[in-house]
């Protein structure tokens, strides 16, 4: 299996490289428009801010491949609010693949970022992967993906917000499975093995 | 839920992890990949690492066993000790930290703190404080607790905050080995004026002491060393106790 990890200059993928190497797969961190297409699972992972983010995928033109991509392809953390449409983080358009914005988490005694063990429940229960009832997955973020058709996991933060996504090929995740224990590691076999 | 976080600290010295009592009296505890994945198995829910080495090699020796934890470890991890640059940040991150742990250099230079924050993310940053209380108010200390400021503690959180820090990890050297719980008084008033989490550290003795500290000093987290080396508290005991007395525990 070709595992791609898609490079566009964000943040911690370390992280992502040792976990999948813990599950005995090799992946290739890689912003080459060849190499990821031709990949059978591709991950996009990514720590930071959005808009510098959205302008190094445009910068390498990832913006404009990401959508077109058929395999399965999880976005990770702000991996998963670039491929909402909108994000209040600097006014930001982004990758439009999944129709829900991306809000700044607000009120009163609400400590931002979200730093922490939570648990997910499930919203829709299609495919085994987001089979997540009661799991602790750790998260660490300011902004948040808003509830919506294709809200997958939801998690009760502030008013509660999508911690898994998933339109047709497209999964993603809020929180960090690379680093959220045995949980994290189902969820990422789950991922390789769809 | 979100839930409140147990966090072991272990000291690093060239590569090794060490046990002492403040600073003193060091002794070899073993490998620190090893000791880390053993406290992510019994349930610690991140780990701190704080390197003490005092050499040139410093650096190097530093990024090779961050890259040797991050490979074996599957829970979140900082890294401290004499980070003072964007490049020092860089090389542990790049290395697999998840965060790092600044404290002198940002207290002599507050930018380093907004640098950090908008290159790598505000998750990334957290702002370690020193303090000691003086007559009725609370001083930040430098250099592991040698060295005397103005500043005031209060005054110190809100400015790193605004400046960009994800986290605050509150050391109190009034109570650090002293076993006679957490300084929660300070801490309350730190998540009063603060809207980013607080981690608690120094003075952990009692499992009661966490409950307190979660509860009246309104923590989010809470760090201790000694007691979970030396095997006073196990994590997973310390996690039942919690969980049992209504505190959102990861279980």
């Amino acid at each position: 299996m070709k595992v791609a990890i898609i490079d566009y200059g964000a943040g911690n993928v370390r992280s992502v490289l040792f976990a999948l190497e813990r599950l005995g797969v090799e992946a290739v961190l890689t912003d080459d428009f060849q190499t990821i297409c031709s990949a059978d699972k591709i991950i996009f992972p990514g720590q930071g801010e959005a808009r510098a983010a959205m302008r190094q995928l445009q910068a390498r033109g990832l913006d404009k491949l990401i959508p077109q991509l058929k395999q399965p392809f999880l976005g990770i953390c702000i991996g998963m609010q670039l491929l909402c449409e909108h994000s209040e983080e600097n006014n930001t358009k982004c990758l439009g693949v999944i129709p829900q914005k991306v809000r700044l988490f607000k009120g009163h005694d609400l400590k931002v970022p979200h730093v922490g063990w939570n648990t997910a429940a499930t919203a829709t229960s299609n495919a085994p992967i987001w089979h997540a009832d009661l799991k602790y997955y750790y998260f660490v973020h300011s902004y948040f993906v808003e509830k919506g058709d294709f809200t997958t996991l939801r998690c009760d933060y502030g008013n509660g917000f999508s911690a898994g996504l998933q339109k047709d090929n497209f999964y993603a995740v809020q929180f960090h499975p690379e680093k959220s224990g045995r949980a994290g590691e189902l969820l990422l076999n789950q991922f390789l093995n769809t | 839920m979100l839930t409140k976080r147990i966090i072991p600290c272990l000291d690093i010295k060239d590569g090794r992890t060490v046990k002492g009592t403040q600073f003193e009296n060091l002794r070899d505890a073993g490998d620190p990949v090893e000791l880390g994945k053993r406290y992510s198995e019994e349930g610690a829910d991140e780990l701190v690492f704080l390197d003490i080495t005092a050499t040139n090699e410093r650096r190097k020796t530093l990024a090779a066993l961050v890259r040797r934890i991050a490979r074996n470890l599957n829970i979140p991890f900082t890294v401290g000790g004499g980070i003072s640059s964007l490049e020092d940040v860089f090389v542990l991150l790049d290395n697999g930290a998840d965060k790092v742990s600044i404290n002198s250099a940002a207290v002599k230079r507050p930018e380093l703190i907004q640098e950090i924050a908008q290159t790598f993310g505000n998750q990334c940053v957290v702002l370690a404080i020193d303090a000691k209380p003086i007559a009725d108010d609370w001083f930040v200390y430098l250099n592991g607790g040698r060295v005397q400021t103005p500043i005031r503690l209060l005054d110190w959180a809100v400015q790193g905050a605004k400046l960009g820090a994800g986290e605050i990890l509150f050391t109190s050297m009034a109570h650090d080995g002293t076993k006679q719980g957490f300084a929660n008084t300070a801490l309350r008033q730190i998540s009063e004026v603060v809207s980013i989490p607080v981690i608690a550290s120094g003075g952990a003795g009692t499992m009661q002491d966490f409950y307190d500290t979660y509860t009246i000093g309104k923590a989010d987290a809470a760090l201790a060393a000694s007691i979970f080396h030396f095997k006073e508290i196990e994590i997973a005991d310390l996690k039942r106790f919690l969980h049992n007395k209504k505190i959102p525990i990861r279980l």
